[in-house]
């Protein structure tokens, strides 16, 4: 007798069912997935035609890989690798680059040395919760994203959007942690800074003094 | 600890993941330093608002034409089923 899933069944299970020829399970799955991975598509690449390939793409993609799917990573991450690879590719093509892998393209800036500190630092005139509803807003925030190079908005957005831990973030890149804590850092100051002066109130502006605080 | 230092570990004390004795040791320049307190809460500020934005809906056409094409593939694969 098979249980129809519900939204209860855990991934695994639904994973276990799939692998049987549960066509049911595979279609939960994707259910349960391809809201987010159509954003996250929409996010790095901001166009639909492309976002729906990376999306079909991702779920062909895990149907075809789904007996190599061993549970090392949460069906969730690797899903979420499957759809970012996939992102980084019409990325690269449309740079006219071949596809290097994101460790290929480490560069030496990687360490906290060179990180940029804050120049516009004030108070926003609004929350967040008041900002969000503003239509306005998202265009502001997909505008940001797009100005941060695409290797620091992919860890930002698998990080700080998709909630992945950084060693799920790592291994969805084929990362170090180290990189990746590097590269999020990187992505949150930037969006910080391109938010803040267009949010920050400039009435408020803070000036850091010359002198270090201990 | 330094404006610098406290930025090298700032993802770790936004995501509350700090060691406690350095936490004590941010805080206590937070304490003192309204451009890092502000630098801090601009960067909360910025990860809710991706977080909590407005969700990319997918179009209903096409995920209606992409449960077509995976239902084709899984007969393909699962041929009895």
């Amino acid at each position: 007798m098979t249980n129809l899933p519900t939204p209860e069944t855990p991934d695994v299970e639904l994973v276990c069912l799939a692998k049987a020829g549960e066509l049911d399970a595979f279609e939960a799955l994707t259910n349960r997935y391809e809201q987010r991975v159509y954003g996250l598509a929409m996010r790095m690449l901001r166009q639909e035609q492309d976002a729906e390939d990376v999306t079909q793409q991702t779920f062909l993609s895990v149907l075809e890989n789904l007996e190599g799917f061993r549970g090392e990573s949460s069906f969730s991450t690797w899903v979420l690798r499957i759809a970012s690879h996939a992102a980084l590719k019409i990325i690269r093509k449309r740079k006219g680059l071949n596809t290097v892998s994101l460790e290929e393209a480490t560069e030496p800036s990687d360490d906290f040395n060179s990180i940029p500190h804050p120049e516009f630092i004030a108070d926003w005139r609004q929350s967040p919760a008041h900002l969000v509803e503003r239509n306005e807003v998202r265009r502001l925030l997909d505008d940001a994203l797009t100005r941060l190079d695409e290797k620091h908005r992919l860890v930002f957005l698998l990080r700080d959007v998709e909630g992945l831990s950084v060693r799920e973030t790592a291994d969805a890149l084929d990362l170090n942690e180290g990189n990746v804590k590097v590269r999020l850092l990187r992505a949150r100051l930037q969006l910080r800074e391109d938010l803040t002066r267009v949010l920050g109130d400039p009435a408020r502006q803070l000036v850091r003094s010359p002198h270090h605080h201990e | 600890m330094k404006c610098e230092e406290l930025l090298t570990m700032l993802n770790e004390y936004v995501d509350g993941t700090v060691d406690p004795a350095v936490c004590e040791e941010f805080e206590k320049h937070l304490a003192g330093c309204n451009p890092c307190q502000v630098v801090v809460d601009n960067i909360r500020q910025t990860i809710t608002l991706y977080k909590d934005g407005q969700p990319y809906a997918m179009p209903v056409k096409f995920r209606e034409q992409m449960h077509d094409a995976l239902r084709k593939k899984w007969k393909e694969k699962f041929p009895k089923k």
